[in-house]
């Protein structure tokens, strides 16, 4: 339980994705602008994620390992993911129609999300077994989540500042995002 | 005619007047980091801001708006003075300078100067330097009155020798009460204090560190009589951080982080909740916002403070919840009086 609490500790905080390892900036970028948008992007990509993460977790134990083909581990792994974001697109499209249209391009793009990916390469590295991959997940999802949401909340207040017109949009935004990352610095050694 | 509207009421205190009060009030913070620990913060607080407000004329200069107007509001000076009282006396005197820069010009006039910056200047300056230069940035000279055998305090010339020419600052050093802490080997809380000279010599939290964080809070209470702001952050920040403290302190075992009053008198707790994380800009701005913003950095401050790297975590603690204070705002706005909860954007109409 307590090896639990851990990870998800780590993912969220300690070791986020976005802010202290720098994984799936762009849609960090990208979505961020409305807050209401940037949560719908959060719901999606933390269901992404987590059941990517198990997925890939189980395809590289019962299928690419018994074979020996871990070799094609990169190709077996964006396979599986771009199969789970046509699932959760599909889903989005029939429950609600206008968080499609207004999460656009982003919503195909989760297949290109480094943090997807990167959370299925480091379940391996870390050689989790089920429940922790699964954890893993569903932890750097919440991490992504969290400053996903914050970060768009406080987009719509830098959106109104009177930033000098060569910082205006991704620049104050990406400096912005130093910031916090320094920010987040504070929580080394937690774990 | 001047163009007035509704409500006609006003406040007595303008920008720069308000601005004035805040450098006012920690006067008595600066009086006693002096008396215990030399006059090396005087300096800090004197280059940074020199640098702050060369660096603020310059950026409003370059935007070609008008200098006195905008140096009149003194907020560069307040964050130059809040700097300097955070930073280690007798560091070098290019940190006061590297972190005013990095202060005014990244983190306020970036986003478009007063009233606009999303995070403290001073606490982003503080940690751009504790994590560029950590060795500068946790070099504390020994309190005036814990002073082992062989130490003095620092003289006013050795003092400019170590802030200008770099004069080795470890014959004056001593760790901070959270630092000792921090490095326990495992002993037992009553017997790690009666070891360390700085512990011994004090009387809740310290030898200085106490004085320095009372003095605090005493120009904090004056702001708070004066109504510079509400009570509503300051007190929920100093209660949370209290009640981590009774929570996890079991008595003294080795594993126990200190006691309630030694985490309220020790590090920069005063200072910070009373003159930084009151700041009204980078804070969030409802009441009940409020609570949960300076609760929030309490619980921060307890879990940097005991389970991090770090000794202190008043600054990142307040630039963690600099971050989240725009979503606490947008969730705890209260309903505008006669109108409805605003409906989502994502919604369907009928619902």
């Amino acid at each position: 339980m307590t090896e639990f609490f851990i990870i998800l500790l780590s993912t969220i905080l300690v070791n986020n994705f976005v802010l202290v390892q720098f994984l799936g900036l762009c849609p960090f970028m990208g979505v961020s602008n409305k807050l209401e948008t940037a949560i719908g992007m959060a719901g999606a990509t933390t269901f992404v994620l987590t059941l990517a993460s198990v997925s890939s977790y189980l395809i590289n134990t019962w299928i690419l390992t018994p074979l020996g083909i871990e070799f094609m581990r990169t190709i077996a792994f964006i396979l599986v993911i771009a199969v789970v974001v046509q699932f959760s697109k599909m889903f989005i499209e029939k429950t609600s129609p206008l968080l499609y249209r207004v999460l656009g391009i982003f919503l195909p793009l989760i297949t290109t999300n480094c943090a997807v990916l990167g959370v299925a390469m480091l379940n391996v590295q870390g050689q989790h077994n089920f429940f922790e991959a699964l954890i893993f997940g569903f932890g750097a999802a919440l991490g992504f989540a969290l400053v996903l949401i914050l970060f768009a909340a406080m987009r719509e207040r830098l959106a109104i500042a009177d930033v000098p017109t060569p910082f205006k949009g991704a620049a104050i935004g990406m400096i912005t995002a130093g910031l916090m990352s320094l920010a987040f610095m504070g929580f080394g050694g937690l774990v | 005619m001047l163009k007035v509207t509704s409500p006609h009421t006003h406040s007595a205190l303008s920008t720069g007047q308000l601005m004035r009060l805040v450098i006012y009030a920690t006067l008595p913070g600066l009086a006693a980091l002096t008396l215990f620990f030399g006059w090396g913060s005087l300096l800090n607080v004197a280059l940074a801001s020199v640098t702050a407000l060369a660096c603020e004329a310059l950026a409003v200069r370059l935007r070609g708006r008008p200098v006195s107007f905008y140096l009149g509001d003194y907020s560069a000076l307040v964050t130059a003075v809040l700097l300097g009282l955070a930073l280690p006396p007798y560091a070098p005197w290019w940190i006061a300078v590297v972190g005013s820069v990095s202060a005014i010009l990244l983190a306020k006039q970036l986003y478009g100067g007063m009233g606009f910056n999303p995070f403290n200047p001073a606490m982003v300056a503080y940690v751009i330097l504790l994590i560029s230069f950590p060795v500068e940035m946790t070099q504390w000279t020994a309190p005036r009155n814990a002073l082992v055998d062989d130490q003095s305090a620092v003289g006013i010339i050795e003092g400019l020798r170590m802030i200008w020419a770099g004069a080795p600052i470890d014959a004056y050093t001593a760790a901070t009460p959270l630092d000792t802490l921090k490095q326990n080997p495992g002993l037992l809380l009553e017997d790690l204090y009666s070891q360390d000279p700085t512990l011994v010599s004090g009387i809740w939290a310290g030898a200085g560190w106490e004085w320095v964080n009372l003095a605090f809070l005493l120009g904090g209470l004056v702001l708070l009589y004066k109504r510079v702001y509400t009570w509503h952050a300051p007190v929920s920040m100093l209660i949370a951080l209290a009640l981590m403290a009774a929570v996890f302190y079991d008595g003294g075992s080795s594993n126990s982080g200190g006691s309630p009053l030694f985490h309220l008198l020790s590090g920069a707790t005063m200072l910070g909740a009373f003159f930084i994380i009151t700041d009204p800009v980078s804070s969030a701005v409802s009441v009940r916002g409020r609570i949960i913003y300076g609760a929030a950095i309490g619980v921060l401050i307890y879990v940097i403070r005991t389970w991090s790297n770090y000794p202190d975590g008043v600054a990142f603690a307040v630039l963690l919840m600099n971050f989240a204070a725009p979503f606490i705002d947008h969730y705890t706005l209260p309903r505008t009086y006669g109108h409805k909860k605003p409906r989502k954007a994502t919604e369907k109409e009928g619902h």
